[in-house]
């Protein structure tokens, strides 16, 4: 009888086959080898954006072998068990968060990270993965798209960590962790009247906000985009500095290692968050188009991995990790424009430091379960 | 949803490109040159001082290479290395602190001025953040104290604050070039890029002073003044057909080298702006103007008996009865009763008339900062007691430079030059009116060999092979109550060789203490030594050709 079942004409084809390489290892080439450009284009553009110094590219270098070995590994496990344990990340990660407030270490004011035996870690970061995932699985549990007490619940899921890393405080990750839990919120059809009326509420909440809940420092930062000119010396420097690098790139750059405003140190965070400023001033327009285009093909495959996943979790888990990764991408450029306040948000897998590094990579790995998922309907 | 991204997406790129290639307002070609502003500066490269020398071209002040080594206090603060910098400077831990506390609002301090490069450069190499250095010049005094008075001095920042440094300033500082550089955020210069105007160095200014005399009349004055015990002194040498100064030396004299031991007084130039009343040393021109009356020759005899004369309330005295003396020997005696009958003979104003043809109470004209005119004072009316008192010399007040250049007229056939500090090449440079009949001048210059004589009262200032003619002058000091009687100025101005004149030397020596502090006795030997060495280093030859004397004179020639 096993001939029997072995020939069963409609089956045969599917569950026989040999898996392909990229199911069996549960890697998705295409995304691979954008982010693999994206590593070295990086490591280059660090090499002078560090003051040619090369332990920082070496040091970065050993972050994404870690980072892609955190990427493979979270490639193998499926998307049912993410699914399972969303909740739990969740809840671990607030414990973390609460653990932070209590007995966190930091520096400039700020208490940000877990200390655990020497090793630093930022709890805050493991949020950013783990809101899509806990909002994703709040979400496709019910009926699409949600109702409002399923609204008001998600934004419950969204506030709470939101307001504990406000606390830190760290606004910029407070925005970036709700924003990545509100993308699941829009991908999951909330209705328009509901954003309008978000929007109106966001209007009308603006200026208690910006007397009562904002830092001095924050503030400084919005009243900087709005005119740099108003504090050269302090508050605007960064920005001034940045938009003057951008622009002396022109077409063609100054060329690797010449850009002056970041080897002669008037760039501020040259290495980390205005690296992008390095970049434009060293390979000009070219150089920020190539860059861009790297970036639209991630966005690209990030989306169509999100259209063919074959549940609604995987839908929106795909689509939010994707949106995230764009938002980041134009909130750093957009900051070093002179677009949006600063806010401390690094170009992803460009800027200098390991945690972004990983958590970013992290979350391709599960674009990659996702990706590699076993066809349960043949297509 | 993809619309969302896509417009959010565009708008990155056209703010890219506006920023980048778009020509707009404040476009790339506006954030180019901020660009370039930011980096490209000019700095200042210092010009070399132009070198001082004597005469001869030997090297009186040249400017040296060093480095001087600066910090950001703010920064240095904060690097936390202080420790360590106090340690490569050499300074006791801690010794920085203070100050870095008191410029902890500025962004600029000195660590060290003036440091040797290889010393400087060992304090850079730690790369110490804050810290740097940048080049300037030190001046340096080859000849230290020796011709201090002369060459002056510059300050930290190499200007001039004395002497010939401060009154030629603008000749010798040259100008300061301008560079672009390529400067880093913390001002550090990665790089030159070229210059925009080439540093102009200084002109070099060569001195009318000998070093060889130079140092001949400081030792002799420095010896003179530790026998005698004096307060203070100058030696001047002219050469007096050119009015340059051979010689200018003064007691204190400071060392330029080391600013910090400065003392107060030293430093000045006292040849030039001290004044002292000449005494016996105006008898000889009071002799010009009664020649020039023709009332008088040289041998006309005056009758100075008893030794006394009355003017008006006062009685004036010789030391002794002279009896009748010529008026040759009037002066070489010294003789107050004989000037006093002379004068009183000669026009109201002649005698006045006659020191100010000869220079005094004007202004020298060397341009030396702080140099004086002295005092002559102008009475439309003279009371026989102010003539009396001018025709011995008192009542009036003269630098040892302007008596010294009085005394060139002597010296000169009755012409007057100009004294110069710088050397002057060829008589075309020569600035010299005639105020004094060739005769005549020639007749006093006779008289003051004399005076030099076995019997005159100057005769310690005789020179061994050289005929030589001066005058003594001993002057009562004025002190809070008029003048004192136990402070003293000893001076003599004497002219050599007296068969042809070529160089006039006045000597001072102030308060000399004990029992010899006339003229004849303090200041006439230095004039002697310093004269008869002066002469063998210029070569000049001895009037009395006399077995002994002249292979002396040879030999002496042979070796300068």
């Amino acid at each position: 009888m096993a001939e029997y079942v072995r020939q069963m004409p409609s089956a045969s084809s599917d569950l026989a086959r040999r898996p392909a390489i990229s199911e069996r290892f549960h890697i998705d080439f295409p995304l691979l080898f954008l982010l693999m450009g994206l590593t070295i284009f990086g490591l280059v553009v660090l090499y002078s954006a560090s003051g040619q110094r090369l332990g920082a590219v070496v040091r970065q270098a050993q972050y994404f072998v870690i980072a892609y070995v955190v990427m493979l590994a979270a490639a193998q496990v499926s998307v049912q068990r993410y699914r399972r344990w969303a909740p739990f990340i969740y809840l671990g990660g607030l414990a973390l968060l609460v653990g932070v407030l209590l007995f966190g270490v930091g520096a400039k004011g700020a208490q940000r990270w877990l200390s655990i035996g020497g090793f630093r870690f930022q709890p805050s970061e493991l949020m950013k993965l783990a809101m899509p995932l806990m909002l994703a699985w709040y979400l496709a549990s019910r009926i699409l798209p949600p109702r409002l007490i399923n609204i008001l619940v998600a934004l419950v899921l969204v506030g709470v960590p939101a307001a504990l890393i406000v606390r830190q405080p760290d606004l910029g990750t407070a925005l970036l962790v709700s924003v990545s839990g509100l993308i699941v919120l829009f991908m999951a059809g909330i209705r328009w009247r509901f954003i309008f009326g978000a929007g109106v509420l966001a209007v009308i909440s603006a200026w208690p906000a910006w007397v009562y809940l904002l830092h001095d420092y924050q503030r400084q930062r919005i009243l900087t985009l709005l005119s740099p000119e108003r504090d050269k010396l302090g508050t605007g420097w960064n920005i001034i500095q940045s938009k003057t690098a951008i622009g002396s790139g022109g077409w063609s750059g100054k060329g690797w290692l010449n850009g002056t405003q970041s080897q002669l140190d008037f760039l501020p965070e040259s290495h980390t968050d205005f690296i992008i400023a390095v970049l434009a001033e060293e390979f000009g327009l070219r150089g920020v188009i190539l860059l861009l285009a790297i970036y639209l093909l991630i966005f690209a495959r990030g989306f169509w991995i999100g259209m063919h996943a074959q549940d609604s979790f995987s839908r929106l888990v795909a689509a939010a990790l994707t949106l995230t990764f764009f938002i980041y991408v134009f909130v750093n450029m957009g900051m070093v424009s002179g677009l949006l306040p600063v806010v401390g948000v690094p170009l992803p897998l460009v800027s200098a430091g390991g945690t972004s590094i990983v958590t970013l990579m992290a979350g391709f790995g599960i674009l990659m379960a996702i990706s590699t998922e076993r066809r349960l309907v043949v297509q | 949803m993809a619309t969302f991204i896509t417009l959010l997406f565009g708008l990155l790129v056209w703010r890219v490109l506006s920023l980048q290639v778009l020509d707009s307002d404040r476009g790339y070609a506006f954030l180019q040159d901020q660009g370039e502003a930011r980096y490209v500066r000019s700095a200042e490269i210092p010009a070399y001082r132009g070198i001082i020398s004597d005469r001869r071209g030997e090297p009186l002040a040249v400017s040296t290479p060093v480095i001087s080594l600066w910090a950001n206090p703010r920064q240095l603060a904060g690097s936390g290395r202080v420790t360590e910098l106090e340690s490569a400077l050499g300074l006791k831990s801690g010794a920085l602190e203070e100050r870095l506390e008191n410029y902890a609002a500025r962004e600029f301090m000195y660590l060290e001025r003036h440091m040797t490069p290889p010393a400087a450069r060992a304090v850079l190499r730690r790369k110490i953040p804050g810290v740097g250095g940048h080049r300037e010049y030190q001046r340096y005094y080859p000849a230290g104290e020796v011709v201090a008075h002369v060459v002056g001095m510059t300050d930290v920042d190499d200007r001039g604050i004395e002497g010939m440094e401060l009154a030629f300033e603008d000749w010798l500082k040259g100008a300061a070039g301008r560079k672009q550089v390529i400067k880093d955020l913390h001002g550090e210069v990665v790089r030159d890029i070229g210059e925009l105007r080439a540093a102009q160095p200084g002109r070099d200014l060569q001195l009318s002073v000998d070093l060889r005399l130079q140092y001949l009349a400081h030792r002799e004055l420095q010896r003179a003044i530790a026998t005698s015990g004096a307060r203070a002194g100058t030696v001047v040498t002219l050469d007096s057909r050119s009015g340059e100064v051979l010689a200018l030396v003064n007691y204190p004299t400071y060392n330029p080298n080391g600013r910090g031991s400065l003392k107060a007084g030293s430093t000045r130039n006292r040849a030039l702006t001290d004044v002292f009343e000449p005494g016996s040393t105006m008898k000889p021109l009071t002799l010009v103007a009664a020649l020039e009356s023709g009332l008088y020759a040289p041998d006309t005899i005056i009758d100075t008996s008893p030794g006394r004369v009355q003017v008006g309330s006062k009685v004036l005295l010789d030391p002794v009865n002279y009896g009748e003396l010529s008026v040759a020997r009037v002066v070489a005696k010294s003789s107050q009763v004989g000037i006093v009958k002379m004068a009183l003979n000669l026009d109201e104003q002649a005698v006045w008339q006659t020191f100010t043809r000869f220079g005094l109470g004007e202004n020298p004209g060397t341009g030396f900062p702080g140099e004086s005119a002295g005092v002559l004072p102008y009475r439309d009316r003279w009371r026989d007691i102010e003539r009396v008192t001018l025709a011995y010399g008192y009542g009036l007040a003269v630098t040892p430079l302007q008596l010294a250049r009085a005394y060139s007229v002597i010296a000169n056939d009755g012409k007057l030059v100009t004294p110069s500090l710088l050397r002057l090449d060829g008589a075309g440079a020569v600035d010299a009116r005639q105020v004094v009949e060739p005769r005549i001048a020639r007749q006093v210059l006779d008289v003051l060999h004399g005076v030099t004589s076995e019997d005159g009262t100057a005769r310690s200032a005789q020179v061994e092979g050289y005929g030589v003619a001066g005058k003594t002058g001993t002057a009562h000091k004025v002190g809070r109550d008029g003048y004192a009687d136990d402070r003293y100025l000893a001076f003599f101005a004497g002219i050599a060789p007296v068969r042809n004149p070529r160089l006039v030397t006045v000597v001072l020596i102030d308060e000399p203490k004990g029992d010899r502090y006339y003229g004849g006795e303090v200041a006439a030997p230095v004039f002697s030594r310093i004269t008869e060495g002066a002469l063998r280093m210029l070569n000049v030859i001895p009037d009395q050709v006399t077995g002994d004397v002249a292979s002396q004179g040879r030999r002496a020639g042979g070796e300068a």
